[in-house]
């Protein structure tokens, strides 16, 4: 019998089972972390978009909210989406929950690495949200932390203490990263089963291990640039405040630092980070893809070729967030060129997920539902990349809404979606249980259209060249105010999308205890999470390999052998 | 209060594309602007009913398509697709970017800080003034820290807005005090950041009179939003008299 307890093989104590160094278990722990603050995130720019929408309403025991309040919600809401949720759920989260199973390994190679990573990161979250109860309120300068806004506590509120805050808890939050890649990456490289090569290993496993490169590779340099800026802010160095820097009348800049320096530093991590967030969901969708449809993906090599070029790809293309950033113009051309390079295997992919679904016969269940969501998502998102990736456009669109239409759909709605469904998907490998189908579908029509009614107007917002990070659209010196009406648009919308997200709540709580039971392996999947019994086994085929579209049954498991198969 | 009645003459005419281009290269970025966006909205849309198709037919047994005919070519074609936007678009980009603006251009100098753009004339001399941080102080009349023991400073004058000529190239070289602003200014086509410790040039040329705003594009602070100035494109007898009339309250 295969035990589904949520906390691990054992039972242990509820201190043992906090502590844990199970894996499944420590999955879960993400999972459940990226819950908390993805729940906090998206209350977070809802009152954002309440502001927009009707600029100075009171809140309740609050009054008007100040620009300054209304650029550290922006701050606090882009620093925990893209650390605490995108990266940590299906990188962290979702390999730890299932990976082992899938390489056929016992467990993790080294449990207890991995469950110090979880804590670290889980301690990060909580000096970032501590950040908020400080007088002066959170850091204001965007996730991205530009200096010398973020070098100097005097140039502007919430630059203090906050800014601080966001330091440390970032610099946490790169340590528990590396701890938990480098779990993943020995895991994959020593503990796959006799007979699980490379080339038969799930396109999960290929994600997974690809971002835990990427995350090595990236948050070292993040970590330094960290290191960096605390020292300009703590021990007099001048690494990225230029001379003479005046601020709030006072001149600060008494060395020789370069701001553009962080910028470099910054997006060198920053875009293959936004790789690392939404590779974990290429690779699921397209298990997803291939269960569903009841047939091989197309071009497996192909897909775990295109994993690995985008991620080595990943790596050169950061310059394309500093086009109009006072960079060499002919870097511009190098890296607009690196981009339109990174679109084909990215487009590679999509056509591969296409084929596949082509061939296939398509099971509208809920973790498909949403994989095709992603699929959707992915495409309106990715198609502007190609768009933005050109300096002499970008030096209109940048840092315009139209931006921000483009991050939203293909790393946070895509990514979401993603997540959403993997949690559909695994939900049984964590409580035994399946979702409920019912509610699933409401959920997921209601995201989707309510995705596309939050985040496409704001394409047309860009064009009309409304900037990012200002608190209003209209006021006594704004030009945008013509802008209100759409602003509102995209705000109610904002509030159907968050109350949707409600309905999965709910799911998760009542499925946990009342779902159906799932049985061994509900959705008739081929990899090997779903093995009935973890005993201990030899593999001798592809991870993908169903034959028939008409009969559900035909499909040959990665555990089955060929004396068991007759 | 004049000022609102007149900046709302600017508000954006529709909400649905770019407000009207007034910059010579503007007319090649919005041509651009159009095919790209056209190309991937088809994309877009393609990709879409084909996913709507695929979910709504019944279901089917598998069959194998050629990787050829639903991979390879369908790739190929988007990958001329993307040389063809990144050929065109760098074309573009290099004639603006790659070069200096010719010697005749206008030159003004951009300078930003919390939360206010100054516009720097160098005057009759033809040299900008030199400036010192530690002179900074506006409620003394001097917003960018002009030194008055330079002499190149005497007839340099600083504005809160910009004033221009129509259709002559102007070089503006930007530059900023305190923290990294953004120089946005939609009509122009035309986007660069300010970054202290850094002098940067772009260069353009206006070619329709009218009152456009200047944006922050870059979050610097608290009064971000608020970081906004105006743009006037006047006829060249127009910019004359505006010059010499700030030229003698400068004299005076």
């Amino acid at each position: 019998m295969k035990d589904l307890s949520a906390v691990g093989r054992t039972r242990p104590s509820l201190l043992r089972s906090i502590f844990t160094t199970d894996d499944r278990a420590i999955g879960i722990h993400y999972l459940l972390l990226s819950l908390i603050a993805v729940a906090a995130g998206t209350l977070l720019s809802l009152a954002m978009r309440t502001q927009l929408a009707w600029p100075g309403i009171r809140w309740p025991l609050h009054g008007p909210m100040l620009p300054e309040e209304y650029l550290s919600l922006v701050t606090m809401h882009g620093t925990l989406m893209v650390f605490f949720v995108l990266t940590t759920a299906p990188q962290s989260g979702f390999a730890n929950l299932v990976l082992p199973q899938q390489i056929g390994a016992r467990r993790m190679a080294l449990p207890w690495l991995n469950a110090l990573g979880f804590w670290i990161v889980a301690l990060a979250l909580i000096v970032l949200l501590s950040a908020f109860l400080l007088p002066a309120g959170g850091p204001i300068a965007g996730w991205t932390n530009y200096p010398p806004l973020s070098a100097i506590a005097s140039a502007g509120p919430g630059q203090g203490g906050g800014m601080d805050c966001w330091l440390v808890s970032i610099g946490l939050f790169c340590i528990g990263s590396w701890f938990s890649a480098i779990n993943v990456l020995v895991t994959v490289l020593s503990e796959r089963a006799r007979g699980m090569t490379l080339g038969r290993m799930p396109l999960t496993v290929w994600s997974w291990f690809v971002s835990s490169l990427l995350i090595l590779l990236a948050f070292t340099v993040l970590f330094a640039a960290l290191l960096l800026l605390f020292c300009d802010r703590h021990f007099g160095t001048a690494f990225f405040i230029p001379q003479g820097d005046w601020i709030s009348g006072q001149v600060v800049g008494h060395g020789d630092g370069s701001p553009l320096l962080w910028l470099h530093l910054f997006w060198f991590f920053g875009h293959p980070e936004v790789y690392i967030a939404i590779l974990p969901g290429m690779g699921l969708a397209s298990s997803l893809f291939a269960n569903f449809s009841r047939r091989p993906i197309v071009g497996y090599r192909m897909m775990a070729g295109a994993t690995v070029l985008i991620g080595l790809l990943g790596f050169v293309v950061w310059g394309h967030h500093m086009f109009v950033s006072g960079m060499n113009p002919y870097a511009g051309t190098a890296f607009a060129l690196t981009t339109m390079a990174i679109a084909v295997p990215s487009t590679a992919e999509v056509f591969s997920w296409l084929g596949t679904l082509w061939g296939g016969g398509l099971r509208r269940t809920t973790p498909m539902l949403f994989a095709l969501g992603f699929l959707s998502l992915f495409i309106a998102g990715g198609v502007t990349g190609p768009i933005l990736a050109l300096p002499a456009l970008d030096q209109y669109l940048h840092n315009t809404f139209f931006v921000v239409a483009h991050f939203h759909l293909i790393m946070a709605m895509a990514g979401a979606f993603s997540i959403f469904a993997g949690v559909y998907y695994w939900f049984p490998l964590m409580t035994g249980r399946l979702m409920s189908e019912r509610l699933g579908r409401w959920h997921f029509w209601l995201s989707l259209i309510a995705a596309y009614g939050t985040f496409f107007p704001m394409h047309l917002e860009g064009l009309a060249g409304r900037p990012r990070h200002y608190a209003q659209v209209t006021g006594s010196t704004s030009s945008l105010a013509s802008l209100l009406p759409m602003e509102r648009g995209v705000t109610w919308a904002a509030f159907v999308l968050g109350a949707a997200q409600l309905l999965f709540l709910v799911n998760l709580l009542w499925s946990a205890r009342r779902g159906a039971l799932a049985g061994d392996n509900p959705w008739l999947a081929t990899t090997l999470e779903w093995q009935p019994t973890h005993a201990p086994i030899r593999v001798e085929r592809g991870p993908y390999e169903y034959h028939s579209g008409t009969s559900d049954a035909d499909f040959t498991p990665q555990w089955e052998t060929a004396s068991q198969q007759e | 209060m004049p000022h609102v009645s007149t900046l709302c003459e600017f508000s954006l005419q529709s909400s649905w594309w770019m407000p009207p281009n007034a910059a010579a290269h503007g007319v090649a970025v919005d041509r651009l602007m159009r095919w790209d966006m056209a190309a991937m909205a088809a994309c877009f849309l393609l990709a879409n009913v084909l996913l709507v198709w695929l979910f709504l037919r019944p279901r089917r047994a598998p069959s194998a398509p050629s990787t050829w005919r639903v991979e390879l070519v369908p790739l190929g074609l988007l990958v001329v697709l993307y040389i063809v936007m990144a050929v065109t678009a760098e074309h573009l980009w290099a004639r603006g970017r790659f070069e200096g603006a010719a010697p005749a251009a206008l030159h003004v100098e951009v300078v930003a800080q919390q939360f206010q753009w100054y516009f720097h004339y160098p005057g009759t001399d033809a040299t900008y003034g030199a400036s010192r941080p530690q002179l900074v102080n506006a409620a003394l009349g001097n917003p960018i820290g002009l030194d008055p023991a330079d002499q190149h400073g005497k007839d340099d004058i600083v504005a809160s807005e910009l004033v221009l000529p129509v259709n002559r190239e102007v070089d503006l070289q930007l530059r900023s005090l305190d923290v990294i602003h953004g120089f946005f200014v939609p009509e122009m086509r035309l986007k660069q950041n300010a970054v202290p410790g850094a002098t940067l040039h772009v260069h353009f040329t206006p070619i329709r009179e009218g009152s456009y705003p200047i944006l922050c594009s870059q979050v610097c602070g608290s009064g971000h939003a608020r970081m906004q100035a105006r743009m006037r494109v006047v006829s060249p007898s127009a910019y004359d008299a505006w010059l010499a009339s700030r030229a003698k309250r400068v004299a005076q």
